[in-house]
């Protein structure tokens, strides 16, 4: 398991590195994201489909994110130094965040369920 | 014996092991709550964590960068769980060829409802300039929007929180949306969830099943890129 955790290791080094050199406004990680499904993508094309996610990187991927949700638990807490301005900015952003989170949300899957009805 | 236990307190709560294990087992026990009551949306493990630790911290006087310290070996695992993302994402490629005219649309008016709506309602209700650069980036993942916050303005720091309370919302508040709307269709919800209420949305989403979650990781990485992308353009 662990090289699986070192090759995503590396793919998100790399995407930093990438992100560096071209100043690109994509963050590091979501780079190296791409870099890895790019990876498996030429993989399976190579005729590997059957096998084209190995056992070992299926394994350490289901690890960490079978717990993604406690990965956002330390920034979260992060909240209490932002009280103040959380207080006395409290009614436009929570109608700015509730109202857009809603819309979007109805927005997405309505229309996802309009386009995919359509043979 | 009252002046040994403080003693042994004030020297645990300066271990970065103390934030460490206390940000696991709370969130353990959160999880726990959670499946005990079904996955009721109203007791997210995000949410009670969050709400559990800064109620600790807060009660015992330790500041939040003393718990980072310890904190932060979870936080950096969000690096490689992001570049992770690319399996399931990879595995959802087969139904991005069968429904890509509608994520096509669907997605990209997903994003910008999410994102120049938080905007729009903020600047309407008045919000300061940095809360507004702050707030436009929040429907993506943390790491994504913390960057694209730096560039257009924004406090990073601001923006993790504001992030983090989106996917709550989202994860609260998305899936009975969604049946009330009679959107049933697992590619519909986790499209929804993803490109609304990133990752907090794809672990929620991943509750009801492999293949909605599998939607919602494609739809999260596709919205991270999107907004990053279009953004600091628009901005």
């Amino acid at each position: 398991m662990l090289p699986w955790l070192a090759l995503l290791l590396v793919f998100q080094l790399a995407g930093e590195a990438v992100r560096h050199a071209l100043g690109l406004p994509v963050p590091g990680p979501v780079i190296g994201m791409l870099g890895l499904l790019l990876a498996l993508g030429a993989r399976g094309a190579w005729g590997r489909a059957a096998e084209a996610v190995p056992e070992g990187l299926e394994r350490v991927t289901s690890a960490l994110l079978g717990h993604l949700s406690l990965l956002f638990v330390p920034a979260g807490v992060g909240v209490m130094t932002h009280l103040s301005l959380l207080a006395t900015e409290a009614v436009p952003l929570a109608v700015a965040l509730i109202g857009s989170t809603l819309a979007a949300i109805a927005a997405g899957g309505v229309l996802m369920v309009r386009l995919e009805r359509r043979p | 014996m009252i002046d040994d236990l403080s003693d042994i307190w004030v020297y645990l709560a300066r271990d970065p092991l103390f934030g460490l294990t206390l940000t696991i087992v709370a969130y353990l026990a959160a999880d726990r709550v959670y499946r005990r009551l079904a996955m009721h949306p109203l007791a997210n493990p995000v949410l009670w964590s969050v709400i559990v630790l800064a109620g600790v911290l807060w009660a015992t006087g330790i500041p939040y960068d003393r718990y980072f310290e310890g904190a932060q070996f979870v936080h950096v695992l969000l690096g490689p769980a992001t570049v992770a993302l690319a399996v399931p994402l990879y595995r959802a490629l087969g139904t991005l060829r069968q429904s890509w005219h509608g994520i096509a649309l669907a997605l990209p008016v997903s994003v910008v409802v999410a994102s120049l709506g938080a905007v729009g309602l903020a600047v309407l209700f008045g919000a300061e300039d940095v809360s507004v650069a702050s707030v436009a980036p929040k429907a993506v993942t943390t790491p994504i929007a913390m960057g694209i916050s730096e560039r257009i303005g924004g406090l990073p720091s601001l923006t993790a929180v504001l992030v983090i309370l989106t996917g709550i919302l989202g994860a609260v508040l998305g899936p009975p949306l969604l049946t009330l709307l009679k959107v049933r269709d697992p590619k519909a919800r986790g499209i929804a969830l993803g490109a609304a209420a990133h990752g907090i949305g794809t672990a929620r989403a991943f509750n009801e099943s492999p293949e909605t979650g599998a939607h919602a990781s494609l739809a999260m990485g596709l919205a991270g890129v999107l907004t990053a992308v279009l953004l600091p353009l628009v901005w």
